[in-house]
Order: structure tokens, then sequence, then C-alpha cells
């Protein structure tokens, strides 16, 4: 490892001094750096603001009837769950965060294309987000239509729908801009020598999600622009009463949001590319599969929408051809498991926390993708659609999926974002319990799905109670877990060890930094190297 | 990835744009007199796609672009009409 001392007035980027002092020098920061962490500690507080939510029903499902709060209250908080949770976790998740903390770096450029654009993007988050948080308080009540703002019931309920959609609106724009900025980035600012075959492969995670970010959001903007326009001036585009088709939105919201999970989704499965290669030494098995396959699904991705609607009362044709599709879109993902897989192979495996995460990633993502198989499949889909399943299905794939791979993420590049290291004990006996909270809340819901149990009830039958019980003890244990991982990683940022510049032997350019990178990133010009993963 | 040079178009070229834009919106709005039934949304969308390409091509510059970055416009026309297809499958045979 070279000594960073030689080098010429080195100043971490945590210690730049710039214009602003203070709070404003984070909010008017326009380095990468310090809007991926922004981005970061936002997401990382709605997050726990929407786990908050999450008990508050693991409480009310403990026993059937009314337990804590009324059936109009569940349907809020269901509802502000899944908007936070979705639009302001998991879509800026991981691209926002460590895309913008990384994708530069590992493409050895000093920043992104347009940096105040980046700043704005951060800002318009805020905004979005103080939105929809003002749409639980407004005088007519927090919305409960679901994330999914289903109409006609959405153009019709009293609630305050608009601000919401509005707010998922505003959201959105963060996120196109975060896309736009990132092709930009990739289009333009790789460092001398670096190619497209040449790049690490969360950089090519993070361009495909960039084009569905691009692409994908419009389509859900101009969708709550028309469920707006529904609600103010009577223009029927969804209520059949007005002459509007109800399926129309189901098509156009799934337009969106089906190619929405592979925002969550591919940049995680980046994450995982770069985790598995180093704590194995070994050379990623099959790059440009993987790196292809991240293309296929992103283009495949957006043609699969009508999984979602197949009890909707869409033409049987659609049924089957959407049908086709989930199966055809389902490759590309397989293929990145078994590349993953392949490459741990007779590596030389260094078991520490951020492998653990990975590891736990790849067990969730398989359970939730292989139910989501049954979920695609025309005939097993309306046995069980709008069921606990469904629940069941999309928590282990975005929460055991994008949510680990974030976990993961945190715990690989730590030492590089604080140049400080966490309690590798600690991090493992968090995991462990996250991984037996999570199991216990999430499981027994496929099960009481198949038996019927549907989702966004606050009530059932007494035959469901031990299940929901069961999945409200996990709920706490995953909760207690969350609290203690986190408990760590904030400690070791602010007083771990110091860490080294590559404390895991890494390949890929971060490494070749100083343990927290300067303004800059590099001071001198990267040497790019032809296999970005040249372990022996 | 030379971005720093200007290009500058013949007034000619665009004022030929300019005609062929607005005698392909005077199309759009005569083509609604044919009744060509369910197609009529095809026909206005095949115009408006006409349309955006000129504009993209000479007006966007798209025409000084890499090779690359105009297979990558062209994939995305390629992924609306693909969308807007699929679309009508379900609205054709239900
Ligand atoms: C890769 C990441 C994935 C994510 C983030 C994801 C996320 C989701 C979400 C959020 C829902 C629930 C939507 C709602 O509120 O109704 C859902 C449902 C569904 N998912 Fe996934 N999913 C993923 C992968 C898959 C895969 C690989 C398949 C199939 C091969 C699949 C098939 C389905 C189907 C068919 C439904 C609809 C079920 C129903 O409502 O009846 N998903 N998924
Ligand atoms: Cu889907």
């Amino acid at each position: 490892m070279s000594n960073s001392t030689e080098k010429i007035e080195y100043v971490s980027y945590l210690d730049h001094k710039g214009k602003y002092k203070g709070l404003m020098a984070w909010i008017m920061a326009t380095d990468h750096k310090k809007i991926g962490l922004l981005y970061m500690y936002s997401i990382m507080t709605f997050f726990f603001i929407g786990v908050i939510l999450g008990l508050m029903m693991k409480v009310e499902l403990l026993a059937p009837g009314e337990t804590i709060m009324k059936a109009q209250t569940y349907n809020g908080v269901f509802t502000l769950h899944g908007i936070l949770m979705i639009f302001m976790v998991v879509i800026p998740g991981l691209s926002a965060t460590f895309g913008n903390f990384f994708l530069p770096i590992l493409i050895g450029a000093k920043d992104v294309s347009f940096p105040k654009l980046n700043r704005f993007s951060w800002w318009i988050f805020i905004v979005g987000s103080i939105m929809a948080v003002a749409s639980q308080l407004l005088k007519d009540g927090p919305p409960d239509s679901g994330w999914t703002f289903y109409a006609p019931y959405s153009t019709t309920t009293g609630t305050n729908v608009i601000m919401a959609t509005a707010a998922a609106f505003v959201l959105g724009f963060s996120s196109i801009l975060t896309g736009l900025n990132f092709i930009v980035t990739v289009h333009q600012m790789r460092a001398p020598g670096m190619r497209f075959f040449n790049m690490p492969l969360f950089p090519w995670s993070l361009y495909a999600t960039a084009w569905i970010q691009l692409l994908a959001t419009p389509v859900i903007g101009i969708t709550l622009l028309m469920l707006i326009a529904e609600r103010l001036f009577n223009i029927g585009f969804f209520d059949p009463n007005l002459g509007g088709d109800p399926l129309l939105f189901q098509h156009l919201f799934w337009i969106y949001s089906h190619p929405a999970v592979y925002v969550m989704m591919l940049p995680a499965m980046g994450v995982i590319t770069e985790i598995i290669p180093t704590f194995c030494q070994r050379q990623i098995y099959g790059y440009k599969a993987v790196a292809i396959s991240s293309l296929a699904i992103a283009g495949v991705g957006f043609l699969v929408w009508g999984h979602h609607m197949y009890t909707s009362g869409m033409s049987d044709e659609a049924r089957w051809f959407f049908s086709l599709l989930t199966f055809i879109v389902a490759v590309p993902s397989a293929i990145k498991v078994f590349n993953w897989i392949t490459t741990m192979y007779k590596g030389s495996i260094d078991v520490k926390p951020p492998f653990l995460y990975a590891l736990t990633f790849i067990f969730l993502f398989i359970i939730g993708g292989t139910t989501g198989l049954l979920l695609g499949a025309v005939a097993t889909n309306v046995q069980v659609h709008d069921t606990a399943f469904v629940v069941a299905h999309f928590h282990y794939i975005i929460f055991g999926g994008m949510g680990f791979a974030f976990f993961a993420a945190i715990h690989y590049w730590l030492p590089k974002m604080y140049g400080r290291m966490y309690n590798f004990k600690i991090a493992n006996i968090a995991l462990v319990i996250n991984f037996i909270g999570f199991n216990l809340l999430y499981f027994p819901q496929f099960i009481i799905g198949i038996q019927g149990m549907p989702r966004r009830y606050f009530d059932y039958p007494a035959q469901f109670q031990p299940a929901q019980v069961l999945s409200s003890i996990g709920g706490f244990i995953l909760v207690i877990g969350l609290i203690l991982m986190v408990y760590n990683l904030v400690k070791g940022a602010r007083s771990g060890e110091i860490a080294p510049e590559n404390p895991w032997n890494g390949s890929t350019l971060e490494w070749t930094l100083p343990a927290t990178p300067s303004l800059e990133n590099f001071d001198e010009e990267p040497i790019i190297k032809e296999n970005p993963y040249d372990y022996k | 990835m030379a971005n720093n040079t200007t290009h500058t178009i013949e007034y000619k070229t665009l004022s030929i744009v300019l005609l062929v834009l607005m005698f392909l919106t005077f199309v759009t709005i005569e083509i609604t007199s044919f009744h060509l039934g369910a197609l009529t949304v095809t026909a206005a969308l095949l115009i408006a796609g006409v349309k955006a390409t000129i504009v993209m091509y000479h007006f966007m510059h798209l025409k000084y672009e890499s090779l690359l970055l105009r297979i990558l416009v062209a994939m995305v026309f390629v992924l609306f009409i693909l969308i807007v297809v699929i679309t009508f499958i379900d609205y054709a045979f239900r």
C-alpha cells in the first residue's frame, strides 16, 4: 500500500473549507460525496419513520379486531409507510447515496457532470419529502389509497390524495435529474483509459438504472398529474362515471412502477457485484454477462408491468403475453446470481461483515425472486394476488434485497466515507438478529397469504392469529437488530479505529485513494486497469 | 467527445425544417377528417414521432452526435413503440 503522506496538501473532503460554514456548508455542497452523505442521512431518517409505521401496523395485527388503531387510521398508516419506503427510501436509496459517492470515484472522475444539478436534486428530494409529510397533517386527513393510488378510489376519496401525489411527482423529478446526471457522467467523465468494458460493475448497474429513472419516471409524473386533473376538474381519465377507464391508471402506474423496482434492485445487484470479488479475492465470473444483464434487466423490465394486473379485467391475450415477458426478465437476474456464486467458487473467502450482508442478500433475494415467478404465472397469481403472499414477496425483494444490499454497502464503504472502522463483532451479531427477525417477520406471511389473508386489512379471522403474532414478534426482533447495527455504524463513523486506505484489499479505484478522499478525489491522474478486478 | 465545437446550421435548412414541421402539424389536424377509427391514434403518434425525430435531429443537433448516442435515442423510440403496442394488446382484445 502506498503511503499518502507524500501527496501535496491533501485535505479530506470532510475537512474541506468552502464558502459556507456549518449547516450551510452541507446544504450548499456540490461535492458528490457530501451530497451522497446528505442523501444517506435523509434516507435513513425516513427509513426509521417508515419502520415505526410498520411496527404500528404489526402491533395492530397482534389480535383480530381493533387493537391500537381504527381501520381508517390503519389505511393511512400503510399508505404513508408505502409512500415513504418506496418513493423516499428505496428508489433514491442506493443510487443517490452510494451512486453519488462512488460513481465518480469508480470511473476516475472528479465529480458528476453537473454538480449543481446534483445539489438541486437533493433539494427537491427534500421538498417532495416535506410535501409527503404535509399530506398527513392537512385538514382532510391522511391519504388512504395505498402508495399505488389506484383510481377510481383515489379520485374520489376525501383525503389529501392531491398533496401526496404532488409529493410523489416532485420526488420523481429528483430521480429524473439524478438519472440524467449519471448518464452524462458515465458518457463524459470517465478517466482516460476507462472504457465501457473495463468500467467496474457498480457503475454499469447505475448506468442501466439511470436510463430507467430518466425514461420511466416521467410516466408516473404525467399519470399523477392526470389524477390531480381528474380530482380538480372532473376530467374523465380514469373514473368510469366520467367516461374514463380505471385500467388505464393501472397501466400507466405500473409502466413506471415495475421499472421502478429495478431502480431499486439494479444498484443493489451492483453493490453485491463489487463486494463478492473483493472478499473472495477473485476476478468476477463473467464480467460481460453481468454488465449486459444489467442492460437486459433494464430493457425487458420495461415490458412486464402487466403482471400486476392479471386480476384487473385486462384481456386474456395481454395476460399470457405479460406472463411470458415476466418469465423472460427472470433470466438476466438469475445470470447474476449464478455469476456471484461461481465467483465464490475456489476463492479465498474472507468472512467479514460486508460479505456476510452480501450473502444474506443473495439468500433473501432468491426467496423473493422465486416467489416472484409464482406471481408471474397467471394461474398461480390469481390465487394469491392482493394477499399477504405478495406482501411477503416484495419485502423479500425490496427489504431483503435492496435493504440488505444497502446495509452491505455501508459496511463495505464506511471506511472510505469516514476513514474509520466499525466493530466487526457487533456488526455480525446485528446481522444475525436482523436475519432471524426478518425471516420471522415475513415468512409467515407467505403461508397465511396462500391461506387467504388479504393485504391491506386491519382485521382478520382468528385462524391467522398464530402466524400474525409470530410475524409481529419478528418485527420487533428485526428492529432491535437494526438499532444495534446503526448504533455500531454511527459509533464507528464517529470514533471507530482509524481505517487503512484499503482495509479489504479491494482492487477498484476507490481503494487507491486516501482513507477519506480529497475534494476532487484524484489529486493525480488515476491509473486505469485493463481489468478492474485483477485478483490472482 | 469534443462537445465544445459549435455547429451553425444554415437559415435555409432551418426554414425548410420549420416548414416541414408546420406541414406535419397541418396533416395531424386534417387526418382526423378521414375517420380512421382505431387507427387515428396510430396516425397521430406516427406523425408526432416523425416531428420529434426531425426536431431532435436538426434543432437538437443529434446529427452531429456519435453513433452510440444516436443508437441510444433510437432505442428510446423503440421502447416507446413497444410500450404502446403492448398496452394495446389489452385494449384491442378486451
Ligand atoms: C427485482 C426486484 C423486484 C422488486 C423490487 C419487486 C417488487 C415488487 C413489489 C413492490 C410488488 C408489489 C406491488 C404492489 O404493491 O402491488 C411486487 C409484486 C409482484 N412481483 Fe415483484 N419485485 C421484484 C422482482 C420480481 C420478479 C423477479 C418477479 C417475477 C419473475 C416479480 C413478480 C411480481 C409479480 C407478478 C407481482 C404482482 C403480484 C400481485 O399483485 O398479484 N417480481 N413486486
Ligand atoms: Cu412488477
